[in-house]
C-alpha cells in the first residue's frame, strides 16, 4: 500500500475536509451569499469577501485539466509509486484540486488533458487518512 | 517620447564569477559583489544610502545587510517574491529615488545552493514545518519544482499545439550564447555538465525526461553565485564611469491557481502591459529579452504574455532562430547563456539585470549591435502555482 505524507493537524482551515475524506466524502466550500465556489478550504469568499461559507459534497467527478508525469522525486514516501502522473483535476461542481491519477497502464501514455475522471480514496500504509485520487472513466 | 522616464538608472553591475564557490558564504560573494560593482560604477562606499536585499538566509535582509556592511542607510526593502524580487526591488529603488528618498541605492544576491546541496529542482519538500493549509492540500501528492512548469507546458502543448521542437529552440539558442561567455562555460565545466558544446533541437529531445513533457536539456543548473546593482539618481547617474541604464518602465503582478484559471498565462500578462505604457515603448521594439529561463516553458509563456506574441503564438515567434544574437530578428534572448546554461543559484532575477545592462553598455559575449532597448523579466514561486513577475524596461543613455 502506498504511504503518502499525510496532513498533518492542528491546522484549521482543512481539518473539516480531511475529517469528510475519512468518511469517504470530497467536500468543498461555497458562498451562501455570491455563489462562488471556494477551494482549498478557507475561512473567506475569495469572490466577494463574505465569511458565510457552506460546506458541500462533490460527485467526486470531474476531467483532468494538465497533468505531468514525475520521474523523479527525492522524497521517500513516492519511491512505491514508480513513475506518477500529478494533475490539476477541473472538478464538475468547479472546484480546480492537485491530485493524482492512478489505475493507468502506462502513465507517460495514458493521461491526456480533459479526460474524465472520478475520485477513489487510496488507503495508506500507516497514516489514518486516506489520500482522493482520481481514476478514468 | 517626450515624456520618458529618466528619473533613475543601473550604474553599476557585478556578476559573481564562480558557479561553485565552496568556503565562499552568501553574505560573502554579496558584500565581493558590492565592492565590484561600486567600482564599476565609480562610486563609493559611503555613497550607499539605500539597501535592498531578499533575507534569502545566512544573515540577510535589510535588517542583516546593512549593520554587517556597517552602513545606516535612508532606505531599507526586504522585498522576498523569490527570483523575481531583484526587478520589484529595481520598481522600488526606483520610486524611491524619484520620490527623493535615496540617491545611491544597493540590490544585492549571494547563493550557495550548489555547494550546500539545496534541491531546487527534483526536492519535493513535504512534511516540514508548521502544519499549514497550502500543505494539507499539496503534500500527498508529491508535487515537484519541476513537475510544477510541466503542468503548464502539457496544458500549453495541449490548446495551442505547441511541441518540444519548440521549446527547445530557446534552449538551443541558450546554449549557443553560454558557448560563447566564458564564465557560463566555466560553469558548465565546473557542474560536469556532460558537454559545453552547441547543443541541437534533437539533443533535447534525447535528453532524459525529468516530469513529462520537460527533458533535462529543458532544465535549469543548480549552481552557486551572485552579484550586485548599484542604482542611482539622475544627477548621480550623470557623473559615473560607464553609460547609465535608464529604468523607463516597471511592472509587478502575481497570480495563483483559480478555479477556471487559465495555467498558461502568467503574472506576466498583468504587469507586463504597465511597464510597456510606462517606458512608452512597445514589445516590437526591444532588442534584447532576458527572460527568467528556469524552464523551457517559462521563457515561451513569458514572451506570449509581455505581447511578443499573440497567447498561444510562440510556436511561430520561435521559428528561423529569432532568439540567437546573429540574425536580425528581435527580441534576441538571454545572451548570457540563461539559468538553462550559465547561472542558477535559485533566484536569477539579478542575473536578468546584469545582461541587460551588459548589452545596453555593449559589453555582452554575444553583443546585439546597437542594441537599445532590452526587457527583464524575472519569474519567482512556481509558474504552475502561485508565483510573481517582474518586468523592468532598461533604455540606452
Amino acid at each position: 500500500m502506498p504511504d503518502r505524507p499525510q496532513p498533518r493537524f492542528p491546522e484549521p482551515n482543512t481539518q473539516k475536509y480531511w475529517e469528510a475524506v475519512k468518511e469517504g466524502r470530497l467536500t468543498y466550500q461555497q458562498c451562501a451569499d455570491c455563489n462562488t465556489v471556494v477551494f482549498t478550504p478557507r475561512i473567506l469568499c475569495t469572490g466577494c469577501g463574505s465569511s458565510n461559507l457552506a460546506w458541500k459534497d462533490s460527485s467526486g467527478e470531474g476531467k483532468v485539466y494538465t497533468y505531468t508525469v514525475v520521474r523523479q522525486n527525492r522524497n521517500p514516501s513516492f519511491a512505491p509509486l514508480g513513475a506518477y502522473v500529478l494533475a490539476w483535476i477541473d472538478l464538475d461542481e468547479g472546484f480546480r484540486m492537485l491530485s493524482n491519477v492512478v489505475g493507468v497502464n502506462d502513465p507517460t501514455t495514458d493521461v491526456k488533458c480533459d479526460m474524465r475522471v472520478k475520485v477513489e480514496f487510496e488507503k495508506q500504509d500507516s497514516g489514518e487518512y486516506p489520500i482522493p485520487v482520481f481514476r478514468p472513466v | 517620447m517626450a515624456n520618458q522616464m529618466r528619473e533613475a538608472a543601473i550604474v553599476g553591475i557585478h556578476e559573481y564569477p564562480l558557479r561553485v564557490a565552496p568556503g565562499r558564504s552568501a553574505m560573502q560573494i554579496k558584500v565581493e559583489s558590492i565592492k565590484a560593482a561600486l567600482d564599476d560604477a565609480g562610486l563609493k562606499w559611503s555613497d550607499i544610502d539605500a539597501v535592498y536585499d531578499t533575507n534569502d538566509g545566512e544573515g540577510g535582509g535589510g535588517l542583516g545587510m546593512a549593520p554587517y556592511l556597517g552602513l545606516k542607510p535612508t532606505v531599507i526593502d526586504t522585498t522576498q517574491v523569490g527570483g523575481s524580487s531583484y526587478e520589484f526591488q529595481t520598481a522600488h529603488a526606483l520610486r524611491d529615488i524619484a520620490a527623493g528618498k535615496a540617491n545611491v541605492a544597493v540590490l544585492t544576491y549571494g547563493s550557495t545552493a550548489a555547494s550546500s546541496r539545496r534541491a531546487i529542482g527534483t526536492g519535493g519538500a513535504t512534511g516540514q514545518g508548521l502544519p499549514n493549509w497550502q500543505g494539507n492540500m499539496e503534500d500527498p501528492y508529491g508535487m515537484i519544482t519541476v513537475g510544477n512548469y510541466a503542468l503548464v507546458a502539457h496544458r500549453h502543448m495541449h490548446e495551442y499545439g505547441t511541441t518540444t521542437e519548440d521549446l527547445a529552440e530557446i534552449s538551443v539558442a541558450t546554449r549557443l550564447h553560454a558557448t560563447r561567455n566564458p564564465e557560463a562555460v566555466k560553469a558548465m565545466t565546473d557542474l560536469q555538465f556532460m558537454g559545453t558544446g552547441e547543443i541541437t533541437i534533437q539533443d533535447v529531445l534525447e535528453s532524459r525526461m525529468i516530469s513529462d513533457p520537460l527533458h533535462l536539456l529543458e532544465c535549469c543548473m543548480q549552481s552557486d553565485g551572485g552579484g550586485a546593482v548599484i542604482i542611482a539618481s539622475r544627477d548621480v547617474a550623470r557623473g559615473t564611469k560607464k553609460k547609465p541604464a535608464w529604468i523607463i518602465g516597471t511592472g509587478e503582478a502575481i497570480k495563483y491557481r483559480e478555479n477556471g484559471g487559465d495555467i498558461t498565462t502568467s503574472a506576466a500578462a498583468q504587469g507586463g502591459p504597465i511597464a510597456f505604457a510606462e517606458a512608452q515603448v512597445t514589445p516590437a521594439e526591444i532588442d534584447i529579452a532576458m527572460i527568467y529561463d528556469s524552464f523551457t516553458i517559462t521563457v515561451a509563456t513569458i514572451l506570449e504574455d509581455l505581447g511578443f506574441c499573440k497567447k498561444g503564438e510562440y510556436r511561430d515567434l520561435a521559428k528561423g532562430g529569432r532568439f540567437r544574437f546573429d540574425t536580425a530578428l528581435k527580441p534576441t534572448l538571454n545572451t548570457d547563456g540563461g539559468g538553462l546554461s550559465s547561472n542558477h543559484p535559485g533566484m536569477r532575477g539579478i542575473f536578468l539585470l546584469f545582461e541587460s545592462v551588459r548589452q545596453l553598455r555593449g559589453e555582452s559575449t554575444s553583443q546585439v549591435a546597437g542594441a537599445k532597448l532590452a526587457i527583464a523579466h524575472g519569474n519567482g514561486g512556481a509558474l504552475g502555482g502561485t508565483h510573481a513577475g517582474g518586468s523592468v524596461i532598461l533604455a540606452a543613455d
